[in-house]
């Protein structure tokens, strides 16, 4: 085991030109598409969703649970990490990996979202971010460099280039600074970048809702040929309507031949969409943060344990689900759980995290087996039985070239 | 003692899509039963074989019942559980857990607690005492019922409404309803305790229709009250006994006179459980008095305060394991039966919870992990020391049985004594 990922390892640096990765497309439909993406710990497929595990964990599972459920890649957040154990502790323990027992793949953030959203002082300056320590309140500052020095020292597969973030919904000349900023910023990261051929550096293309910010930035990024791309500054707020139509200008303009990662998306409805705009990976604390609230992601949607009717119901979570809390246990108990004791929490994450796992896996299987539109078909008859599908999904589709007009109500297909 | 026929479970657990395990003709379906395979020679300790009947584990006494939370260990989930060697198969539910959710009509319509907390091949005992969640002290008790404090305020439960819970859960046993009363009680309430819960032992077996029942011994603190509920409980048709009111208050040197005089009255070849003893001497000094089945609070207790257990479990074990300073001891938070993962000394320590141990958390994570666990409140911390704790408690069930297999538990239980002190 340890000799083949010794092998691939070498197998990789050697033949990506100082890329730790592989990306092999395996089948089309239109934009959508069905890839191996082959890094240093594990070979994924794509589309593929990424659990986050903050500090090192998702949420109460085993690094074994996480494998059983299908997770090929976790995410680590830099800026807790950082906080504890620390970067030099980590990489004095032989990085993150080890830590945490976890074999497969891994992708840490740059910290700086973290930072500009956990901390009301953070400020952003040519340098890098500003920011309270907050431990013990001194000013610090996280430079680009430093991001990658400490991404380094964690050792995750893929690392991220600090971008300059801004809120989306913020309009004006704030947008257009942070962007050249973060194209300023990713040539600072890539001369920090210490093993490149160990670890693979995304940059991150921004420019908010702005068709020609985000043209110059993906033109920059992908002048610098990094092993993928990120598109970021979304998830945050705008309506859903920009959203794809960001999603689907960066996903024109990326390489075909590069990972496309849209950060922060994890509703079940938006990867669908997104995967079928020529999106790749994914990445949200929705399932896990939605489990502890007693929510259960299931193809109708949504199921709310807590909900009295639950009370009385003995069929599983998900009659099409195969985990282990599907085989086990009926609502009913689950129900009774949820309310009181932690295990009810655990057990739905374990389930969503598996429901997640299995939406991408369906799309990686049914792009290769020829039948995309008819899964994004019944994906959309599932979720809107009545056919009352969002404009903003039909709008995307349409761009995507797939025909959702039988899963629509005739009053929607009209309007 | 009736079993149910299987193939009534299975016709009503239909309407769900739970496995079920019903599948065996009604000619292979065995009893609970329980045999004696050695007996010390120094004391009442034995050691012997659970049988649960068949699909059921067979459980080699003395045994650990592990404690639950609506049916569920707080911390493992069911395919860790599955995992643990020696195997976790015991579990003790409370049906005191199951008073307000799910329906009792819905709990048998699955098939019973087995098939709704997804353990169909676990041993499941019921006892209504259960010092996690809800606790029994005597007080509000009336003639009526039992009072229990439960998270949804204190409910009186009577044995009519126990049975309705036991009928549906279907225990593999369980035990009567009790009047458990503190020691401190007057010998009136005592003796009130007393007729009580053999009126709700016979109450309890006129309604029973599932599983082994145990008749549960009371009497507090007081030896004449001890053995006459123990000797009209002996009366009764039982398939064992269960020793209530332990661990309420009495003194170390009246708990082995109170054991001595039950035990004594109760017939020698059925097993006998005992709540509320569960810490390590506790549990030899139970075993000691002739105790087959016991429950424990202690790897529970341990875990929720970031504490794994490493005593060592024969003398042998001890010669391997690390020797910590008395100096260390106070600074680690820790002693030489178990050690404080919260300290900061674990923070870069790459070694396992115990180096001797083969649990899943030991083969797979280290000190310094669990410590950041811990230290990031994160629940896998609780998981992952639970796992340990208890494989390490089971453990040490296994080393006691295998003392008296040897017929040397005494040697075990003071060497074990004199190296805690
Ligand atoms: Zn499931
Ligand atoms: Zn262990």
């Amino acid at each position: 085991m340890t000799i083949l990922c010794a092998l691939k390892r070498a197998h990789l640096c050697t033949n990506s030109l100082g890329m730790a990765l592989q990306f092999e497309i395996l089948a089309r439909y239109k934009r959508a598409r069905a890839a191996k993406l082959t890094l240093p710990h594990f070979t994924c497929q794509t589309p593929l969703f990424m659990p986050v595990g903050t500090q090192g964990t998702v949420k109460g599972l085993t690094s074994s649970q996480l494998e059983d459920a299908g997770c090929q890649i976790v995410l680590g957040n830099t800026y807790h990490l950082a906080l504890r154990p620390g970067a030099d502790l980590l990489e004095q323990l032989g990085g993150l990996h080890h830590f945490m027992n976890w074999s497969r793949a891994l992708l840490t953030d740059s910290g700086g979202f973290q930072m500009v959203s956990l901390l009301h002082l953070a400020d952003i300056t040519e340098a890098g971010v500003t920011f309270q320590s907050p431990v013990d309140g001194t000013s610090m500052l996280l430079t680009p460099e430093e991001s990658i020095h400490i991404q380094n020292k964690i050792g995750a597969d893929i690392i991220m280039a600090l971008d300059d973030v801004v809120k989306t919904t913020i309009t004006g000349p704030r947008i257009e600074e942070a962007m050249y900023r973060t194209l300023r910023w990713i040539d600072r990261c890539i001369a920090a970048h210490s093993r490149p051929s160990e670890q693979n550096l995304f940059g991150i293309v921004q420019g908010g809702l702005d068709p020609h910010l985000r043209d110059v930035c993906c033109q920059g990024l992908v002048d610098r040929n990094l092993p993928g791309y990120a598109i970021g500054g979304l998830a945050g707020g705008e309506d859903k309507d920009s959203f794809w139509r960001v999603v689907a200008q960066c996903t024109a303009q990326l390489p075909e031949d590069k990972p496309r990662y849209v950060m922060g998306v994890g509703f079940p409805l938006d990867i669908v969409v997104c995967s079928a705009l020529g999106a790749d990976m994914y990445d949200c604390v929705y399932p896990t943060r939605t489990a502890r609230f007693g929510t259960a992601l299931i193809p109708e949607g949504m199921l709310k344990l807590k909900n009295a009717d639950m009370a009385t119901d003995v069929r599983p979570l998900d009659a099409s689900c195969s985990c282990m809390v599907c085989k086990r246990y009926t609502r009913a108990y689950l129900h009774t759980l949820v309310t009181r004791e932690a295990m009810g929490s655990q057990l739905i994450s374990y389930h969503n995290v598996a429901y997640m796992m299995k939406l991408n896996n369906d799309l990686h299987k049914s792009i290769l087996e020829g039948c995309f539109p008819q899964f994004v078909q019944g994906f959309l008859r599932m979720q809107f039985p009545k056919g009352n599908v969002p404009l903003w999904v039909c709008n995307a589709m349409e761009v995507a070239g797939i025909d959702i007009s039988m899963c629509l109500s005739p009053e929607v297909a009209s309007s | 003692m009736k079993v149910e026929d299987p193939r009534n479970l299975r016709s009503i657990g239909d309407s769900t899509s739970i496995r079920d395990i019903w599948d065996l003709p009604s000619s292979q379906i065995m009893k609970f039963s329980f045999s004696v395979r050695v007996w010390s020679k120094l004391d009442r300790a034995r050691t012997g074989t659970l049988n649960l009947g068949t699909g059921k584990p067979l459980a080699d006494t003395p045994c650990l019942l592990l404690t639950t939370r609506k049916g569920l260990p707080a911390f493992i989930t069911p395919e860790l559980l599955d995992e643990i060697y020696p195997a976790a198969n015991l579990l003790q539910i409370s049906p005191i857990h199951f008073l307000e959710t799910p329906p009792t009509s819905l709990i048998s319509g699955v098939g019973g607690i087995h098939l709704l907390v997804g353990l169909p091949e676990y041993g499941l005992a019921a006892f209504a005492r259960d010092s996690l969640m809800c606790e029994a002290n005597g007080q509000g008790t009336t003639k009526l019922g039992a009072a229990f404090e439960t998270s949804g305020g204190r409910r009186l439960v009577g044995p009519s409404k126990y049975m309705e819970l036991v009928n549906a859960l279907k225990p593999d046993f369980w035990g009567s309803l009790p009047d458990e009363v503190p020691a401190w009680v007057s010998t009136k309430r005592n003796r009130m305790s007393v007729d009580r819960t053999l009126n709700w032992l016979d109450h309890c077996l006129s309604l029973h229709s599932v599983g082994a029942i145990f008749g549960t011994v009371v009497g507090g603190v007081d030896l004449e009250l001890r053995m006459h509920s123990a000797q009209e409980t002996a009366k009764r048709r039982v398939s064992g006994f269960s020793l209530g009111g332990f661990g309420l208050g009495e003194s170390k040197e009246e708990r082995a006179a109170l054991l001595e005089v039950a035990i004594e009255r109760l017939p020698a070849e059925l097993p006998r459980h005992v709540s509320g003893l569960g810490m390590p001497e506790e549990v030899l000094e139970a075993v000691s008095a002739g105790c087959d089945i016991l429950d424990s609070t202690y790897p529970h207790t341990l875990t929720t305060g970031g504490y794994a257990m490493t005593f060592p479990l024969s003398i042998q074990d001890e010669h391997d394991s690390e020797k910590l300073s008395i100096e260390e001891c106070a600074t680690l938070g820790s002693d030489s039966s178990k050690i404080n993962l919260r300290s900061m000394s674990y923070r870069s320590d790459t070694s396992p919870l115990l180096k001797s141990c083969e649990c899943h958390a030991c083969c797979k994570y280290s000190r310094a992990y669990i410590h950041h666990l811990l230290n990031t409140h994160e629940m896998l911390a609780q998981t992952l020391l639970d796992i340990h704790n208890v494989t390490h408690y089971l453990r040490f069930f296994a080393a006691i049985r295998e003392a008296i297999s040897q017929n040397s538990f005494d040697q075990y239980k003071s060497w074990f004594v004199s190296r805690r002190r």
